[in-house]
């Protein structure tokens, strides 16, 4: 089992969890992104998820082999959240199944690092103030200057 | 969706004009204020199109900070468009 979904409907990691269970695995990690309440010395009211699904579909799919192919994972899966999200609210489940202990905590390691740099999935923090901000795009310089 | 985006053409300075699906997510979204739009353009690459479409409506993200797809493909900036391409443009990821 190596798969990624978007769900627009509150994460169960519980229920994710058991579908890495296996009788040969001995080792399950798993890792949840929470919606914190704060972000640079800001205080964040919620955040809001945007993806693009056929995309996020393409890269979380190669992610996810890239991991197979550099960690003896035997099950292996990933679900984003979408929407608009309170403090609190889990944003991502990230999980790897193994053998041992050690290959599962490096597979969630490389897993969760490589999504959140390459999955196509946009989060906008709408601050207390009730200002809000695209992350990684708020400072962008205009093109042409710089 | 937003289908009320208009078609709308691009004066190119040669070249035969060819007509695209350009999809906006998250910021470029909210700049261009639709999320999709055909158009029919000169441009002959995505980098061509992105700097088109910054002109008219004021994009504030650089390319260099972007990926860009293709056809769900992720491709190079300088491949060669062709006609009925389906273009996202795909500002820096921020997921998790």
């Amino acid at each position: 089992m190596f798969r990624f979904e978007i769900s627009d409907r509150p994460l169960e990691p519980a229920a994710l969890e058991a579908r890495l269970h296996r009788p040969d695995v001995g080792g399950i990690v798993s890792f949840v992104g929470r919606v914190r309440n704060h972000h640079q010395g800001r205080a964040v009211r919620e955040l809001t998820y945007e993806c693009h699904r056929v995309l996020a579909q393409v890269e979380a799919q190669r992610i996810l082999f890239d991991a197979a192919g550099r960690f003896p994972v035997l099950a292996a899966g990933c679900v984003h959240r979408i929407g608009t999200l309170p403090v609190g609210e889990a944003a991502i489940w990230v999980g790897a199944a193994a053998a041992h202990r050690a290959e599962a905590f490096q597979a969630c390691s490389f897993l969760i690092e490589e999504l959140k740099a390459w999955l196509p999935v946009w989060k906008k923090e709408t601050y207390v103030d009730g200002t809000s901000a695209w992350i990684n795009c708020a400072a962008c310089a205009p093109v042409g200057t710089g | 969706m937003d289908l009320s985006a208009d078609k709308q053409t691009v004066d190119g300075a040669d070249g035969a004009l060819i007509e695209v699906c350009v999809e906006y997510v998250a910021v470029l979204k909210e700049q261009r204020g639709a999320d999709e739009e055909t158009l029919c353009t000169a441009a002959a690459t995505p980098a061509e199109l992105y700097a088109e479409l910054t002109a008219r409506h004021g994009f504030t993200l650089r390319p260099e900070r972007m990926r860009v797809a293709v056809n769900a493909c992720f491709v190079p900036w300088h491949v060669s468009l062709r006609p009925n391409d389906r273009v996202v443009f795909v500002p820096p990821v921020s997921g998790g």
